[in-house]
């Protein structure tokens, strides 16, 4: 199969805006020259609170398969309590990647040997200014740390233009204050 | 300007470029992002259109067949049941010779309920006489929307611009939105000779006789027949038509050259998978995967299903040794409508290909590149012997 798709499952809850954070990391991606972004949320049964999951792929390419995520290159969990109840590694590729919003240190976690990045992105965001729950914007400044693919800076502008009218300086904010503050570990 | 948005938003942002000026819509899933987004856009002022809500999707029909009537550029949206339920008013719309357009998010039809994407919908209609054009992607959404506006008010004949619920509606790509300026300078407004006028009283499709008769100023005026002859007729130079208007598109946008169908690795393929919307997109990869074992094989998907563009098919694929039609829908009890209209087309061909028929992905089935792959190869493998009953994809009895 081809070979320059990188695939990112996106895991949160409905409600939670994990449409809108694969959005903006698409808005993103594409204004740093990754022409191929196809994003893809949950088709037709979406619930406010339940498991949800999008798929992101990106590409230099034009990407013509538009089917959910099985493999995915990395998965984004917007909010840890779902580890008791989706299996969010499920199909993860050898050597993936785990980002985690999770009030734990790197060291609590283990996802049979994928590398994780952990950051406390509900703490951060109150740090931010914003209201308590709101993640959907600091989860990508884990993103940026963790995968390195698109410059916090490309982030940054595209949170604000994605928030406008909605608190785009705090949303921003909560995003550099995470991209400082996300924990990287190794492959084990 | 490219911007990064689901498919019902980039049919919705084409409704608004083209300038519609009457809008009725009955929310359905999953073509309800449209019709919110074009009353975000009546709301918010940036589109100067009159949003009319209705009870149901024969009353949008019957709202934009009168708006049309009255000289208003007129659209609306539907998927699945709300097609078949607006079904007596479009057939009203093609035999009034109104230049309507309308989207439908394709989708399963229930019982039992289905939300999920398949072609029954519009394939149900496809001997209404409206035409239907299908998308593939967002950037062909938004720019057979522009097309389609143009060519429903030279034909005189309205126009479905079909694609692929939630598959399209609801998936988020990069797309390039055309600027005011230039819809303006492609798309004319609709100025029709005859409309509604109380200036200027006038019979719109009164009863007809079996025969013809003389009109009000003594004129032999045409009968049911002749009518319905001339919209055949009309519809056959429609296949020519929108091939212009898509060349005058693409001079103008830079985009398109594949107004009836489009073709992928086809021109040196001894094998070719033949299917109508995104699906053509998925199996580009697959033609991929086999070319890169030697198999000879491309894809081309039918972007124009009604008219039939015959002529254009047979001679891209007479010369190949078999054709490999996969589709969403079925004429139960038969096969696949566009599998036998393949099969006709090439009939009175001096040589033709094997014609082989998958249904797939109904209901919104997941259609697996693994299972395409399999089909695929299977076919390439014993071309001669897959007969003529339709094969299931994916199917777990």
């Amino acid at each position: 199969m081809r070979t320059d798709i990188i695939e990112i499952r996106w895991h949160g809850r409905g409600g939670q805006g994990a449409i809108t954070a694969a959005k903006i990391v698409a808005n993103g991606a594409f204004a740093s020259g990754f022409k191929g972004v196809v994003m893809a949320p949950t088709f037709g049964t979406e619930r406010r609170g339940a498991p949800v999951f999008v798929s992101l792929k990106i590409s230099k390419n034009k990407i013509y398969d538009l089917s959910p995520i099985t493999a995915p290159d990395m998965v984004v969990v917007l909010d840890h309590t779902l580890l008791d109840e989706v299996d969010v590694i499920a199909g993860l590729k050898e050597n993936g990647l785990v980002i985690l919003n999770a009030p734990k240190p790197l060291s609590e976690y283990s996802f049979g040997g994928a590398k994780i990045a952990v950051s406390d992105v509900t703490k951060h965001a109150v740090e931010a200014g914003l209201p308590p729950g709101i993640v959907n914007s600091g989860i990508i400044g884990a993103f940026s740390q963790a995968t390195g693919l698109v410059n916090i800076d490309v982030m940054v502008t595209a949170i604000e233009n994605e928030f406008t009218g909605k608190r785009p300086e705090m949303n921003s904010k909560a995003a550099k204050i995470v991209f400082e503050n996300t924990a990287v570990g190794g492959y084990i | 300007m490219h911007i990064i948005e689901s498919g019902n938003v980039a049919a919705a942002t084409g409704v608004k470029l083209s300038r519609a000026q009457v809008i009725a819509a009955y929310p359905i899933t999953p073509q309800t992002p449209l019709t919110e987004k074009l009353s975000e856009f009546v709301e918010s002022e940036e589109f100067d259109a009159q949003y009319i809500p209705v009870e149901s999707e024969h009353s949008a029909m019957a709202v934009c067949i009168a708006a049309s009537t009255a000289g208003a550029r007129a659209f609306t949206a539907t998927s699945a049941n709300g097609l078949l339920y607006m079904s007596e008013q479009l057939h009203w719309a093609v035999g009034a010779r109104l230049p309507l357009v309308m989207c439908v998010a394709n989708r399963g039809i229930g019982a039992p309920w289905t939300v999920w994407n398949d072609q029954q919908d519009t394939m149900s209609q496809r001997d209404a006489g409206w035409i239907q054009i299908y998308a593939n992607d967002h950037q062909q959404i938004i720019d057979s929307v522009i097309k389609a506006f143009l060519l429903a008010q030279t034909v005189s004949i309205p126009v479905m611009v079909c694609y692929d619920g939630y598959i399209l509606s609801h998936t988020y790509m990069p797309f390039e939105q055309p600027d005011q300026d230039q819809v303006d300078s492609f798309l004319p407004p609709f100025a029709p000779k005859n409309f509604l006028d109380p200036e200027n009283p006038g019979n719109f499709n009164p009863v007809t006789l079996p025969d013809v008769r003389p009109g009000v100023d003594g004129e032999i005026e045409p009968g049911y027949i002749e009518i319905r002859h001339n919209l055949h007729e009309d519809l056959r130079t429609t296949l020519d038509t929108y091939a212009a208007i898509d060349k005058e598109f693409e001079e103008q946008f830079g985009r398109g050259g594949n107004p009836l169908i489009e073709q992928y690795k086809c021109v040196d393929a001894d094998f070719v998978a033949v299917c109508i919307g995104s699906l053509s997109y998925q199996l580009r990869d697959v033609i991929d995967l086999m070319r890169d074992d030697g198999v000879k094989i491309g894809v081309m998907s039918v972007q124009m299903y009604r008219p039939f563009p015959d002529e254009v098919i047979v001679a891209a694929l007479a010369d190949k040794k078999c054709a490999i039609v996969l589709e969403k829908a079925l004429s139960y009890g038969n096969q696949g409508a566009l599998y036998g209209d393949i099969k006709s087309a090439l009939y009175n061909s001096d040589t033709k290909p094997h014609v082989h028929n998958y249904i797939l992905g109904l209901g919104g089935r997941e259609i697996k590149t693994q299972h395409l792959l399999d089909a695929l190869t299977e076919s390439c493998k014993s071309p001669e012997t897959i007969g003529d009953t339709p094969r299931w994809i994916g199917l777990k009895l």
